[in-house]
């Protein structure tokens, strides 16, 4: 079973965490991973960087620039996560913009995704017609599981849509924006997460954008499955680089 | 062979709309009303009554003499260059303010390069009394002084993209996210060829109004509605779009695209997306783009800002593919020079932008029956400064 459907399956709220491969420096990646999960992470999206990220506001656009800068390539990538399963169990999946991806070739990424152990991937901008018309099949061979997210403009008959093309769950969008623009969660957000809660959909939701500290990681959970944190991992460790990690995940988990 | 568009959102294998989840709504909306509301004769008459009054269309097709002597063929120049604000840009803002209206928004947001598609944007806000912001690369605010000006006396707010390279491709990215920001009341006006679907399709037919004239025109003038050639430069592909569009399946005119080349294709500081481009995915759309082997988008370089682009509309990159059209680089000093012989001759000074489609006729012989119509796209006051610094004026 994929290591996304097992942890779904337990009980308790779950926190994932987004950190850019190659940030603060090039070679953290392997270094992040194992210290999230020692204190208590769930899951963890490992962003792989993009020149040109349209989803994403101002603190991980920076991360993203600085990990090119370092040096990171989707090459390097999968070296650094070579001996990754021989330090963590936990979920791990992959979040990038199609564009690299694609010049790697969908294949030979999936491939060398099910070598290191990555169990599910994140494309924003592969939109649902065409992973089903192209790349369905491929990422199913390789054991990959592909997270749709929905937003609150998402109609219901979307994300009917998208709850049947997924299996794990889908990424909730807290709000309409991009990564890093909110300040805690008004009757709004809410409203959106009580409406979603009431679909009663088939893949559990996990919410993302805006979850920043302890009390809106509780708001989100309220009724989804668990919470998404990036910017503000982001913020973390371009202030106190990867020796703090732990204090960061504490503040999160403290209640 | 089909040139145009497809059900699906594709020019052959390029094209589609590869968009985050959070502009699916929006993208989707427009792309269901997009043709119906062009379809609606209210919407029709409002555009061809703007394009007229407003905008002084028709644009002359004239029958430059002088030029045509010292290249020994026959060239009519479409005078794009004459249309209110200086550039082909405005008669896609004009078509997508009423689009906007029609879908019910009050909100507009564009980007810009070189500034011409930023202000005429802020021009019809202005006309229509709509909100207006324009996104512009740190870098372009400071070298396009007088256009920022402009905008900001068409009473539109020019926000600089502070991220990346700091220029036209940062500008889009900034706008795709204020889109994303602000779902509900705003329209985002798209100024060339490109994006994802529809856009390419919709920006190409509100051009298309170019080659519908030019048939008509040269038909009075030649007695035929074909030329042998049209030629257009090509940044993200509006100008050429609408210069091509009602030719595309007539086999015998000869469609050439023009490429900014920079300092040349192999010098690492140029601009010809056919040559140096790989099929990949750039804001929304798959198509040629410049990029690292590692799939990184690169950033472009070109003396003209309006044709510094790393990618290229989708209609183009399969035009390119399928060999219907010919993609001529044209170097900085190649385009400077053409320029200048325009000037000169027959007392036009062209947009930078449209020198590189008049350099073709130093590197391509035509023969002395040949009907050549060439796309004058923007009138050349913006570029003014660099003219001087080029030529020491
Ligand atoms: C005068 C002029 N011509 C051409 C272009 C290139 O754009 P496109 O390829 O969309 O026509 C620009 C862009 O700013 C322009 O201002």
């Amino acid at each position: 079973m994929n290591r996304i459907h097992q942890k779904l399956q337990e009980n308790k709220k779950l926190l994932s965490i987004y950190f850019t491969a190659g940030y603060p420096s090039l070679n953290d990646t392997a270094k992040t991973i194992k210290e999230l999960e020692e204190n208590g992470v769930d899951m963890i999206e490992i962003g792989l960087p993009f020149s040109d990220p349209l989803a994403d506001g101002p603190t991980i656009q920076a991360s993203s620039t600085q990990a090119l800068k370092n040096g990171m390539t989707t090459e390097l990538l999968f070296q650094q996560l070579g001996d990754i399963r021989e330090l963590v169990s936990i979920p791990l999946i992959i979040m990038g913009y199609f564009n690299p991806i694609l010049q790697f070739g969908v294949e030979k990424f999936c491939q060398k995704c099910q070598e290191v152990g990555v169990d599910g991937l994140i494309l924003p901008d592969l939109p649902l017609d065409v992973y089903q018309d192209q790349y369905e099949p491929i990422l199913k061979k390789y054991g990959l599981v592909n997270i749709f997210l929905i937003t609150p403009q998402t109609s219901d008959e979307r994300i009917l849509q998208i709850d049947a093309a997924s299996d794990g769950f889908i990424y909730m969008v807290s709000s309409a924006s991009v990564t890093g623009s909110q300040e805690g969660f008004g009757n709004q957000q809410e409203n959106y997460f009580k409406r979603i809660a009431n679909m009663n959909l088939k893949n559990p939701q996990i919410v993302g954008f805006g979850i920043s500290n302890a009390e809106t990681f509780q708001q989100a959970t309220k009724t989804a499955k668990g919470a998404i944190i990036g910017s503000a991992f982001i913020k973390h460790l371009s202030k106190n680089g990867t020796d703090t990690i732990g204090d960061f995940v504490k503040g999160i988990l403290k209640n | 062979m089909n040139y145009n568009v497809d059900d699906k959102g594709y020019y052959g294998e390029f094209g589609g709309a590869f968009i985050p989840e959070m502009l699916y709504p929006n993208v989707e909306n427009l792309r269901q009303q997009y043709l119906k509301i062009m379809a609606e004769p209210s919407f029709k008459e409002e555009f061809d009554q703007l394009l007229k009054d407003y905008v002084g269309r028709p644009s002359p097709l004239y029958f430059a003499k002088r030029l045509s002597q010292e290249y020994n063929t026959k060239i009519y120049l479409k005078r794009e260059d004459l249309n209110h604000t200086g550039a082909h840009k405005v008669n896609n803002t004009i078509g997508q303010i009423l689009m906007a209206k029609r879908l019910g928004k009050s909100r507009i947001i564009a980007e810009t390069g070189a500034g011409q598609h930023g202000v005429a944007t802020a021009t019809v806000c202005a006309l229509m009394g709509m909100e207006c912001i324009v996104y512009m690369g740190e870098i372009d605010i400071a070298r396009q002084a007088p256009n920022v000006a402009r905008m900001k006396m068409l009473g539109a707010e020019v926000r600089p993209a502070l991220s990346g390279s700091k220029t036209l491709k940062d500008a889009t990215n900034e706008a795709i996210r204020d889109w994303i920001n602000n779902p509900v009341d705003t329209h985002y006006i798209i100024g060339s060829a490109i994006g994802p679907h529809p856009y390419p399709d919709m920006v190409t037919r509100f051009q298309s109004v170019i080659s519908e004239e030019i048939k008509w025109q040269l038909k009075e003038k030649e007695g035929k509605e074909n030329p042998d050639y049209v030629i257009a430069c090509v940044g993200g592909g509006s100008n050429a779009a609408g210069t091509y569009y009602h030719f595309l399946h007539e086999e015998e005119v000869g469609i050439i695209a023009v490429e900014a080349a920079g300092k040349g294709v192999d010098s690492g500081e140029s601009a010809a997306t056919s040559v140096l481009g790989k099929m990949g995915i750039i804001h929304g759309c798959k198509t040629l783009l410049m990029q690292t082997a590692d799939g990184q988008i690169t950033e472009p370089y070109s003396i003209s800002a309006g044709l510094d682009y790393p990618g290229v509309g989708p209609m183009h990159a399969h035009l390119y593919k399928t060999g219907r059209a010919e993609f001529i680089p044209v170097t900085d000093d190649q385009a400077m020079q053409a320029g200048m012989v325009l000037s000169k001759l027959e007392g036009i000074i062209p947009a930078i932008e449209s020198s590189h489609a008049f350099a073709v006729l130093d590197t391509k012989k035509f023969k002395p029956e040949d009907v050549v119509v060439i796309n004058l796209s923007g009138r050349g006051d913006k570029d003014l400064n660099t003219y001087i610094e080029y030529f020491k004026l």
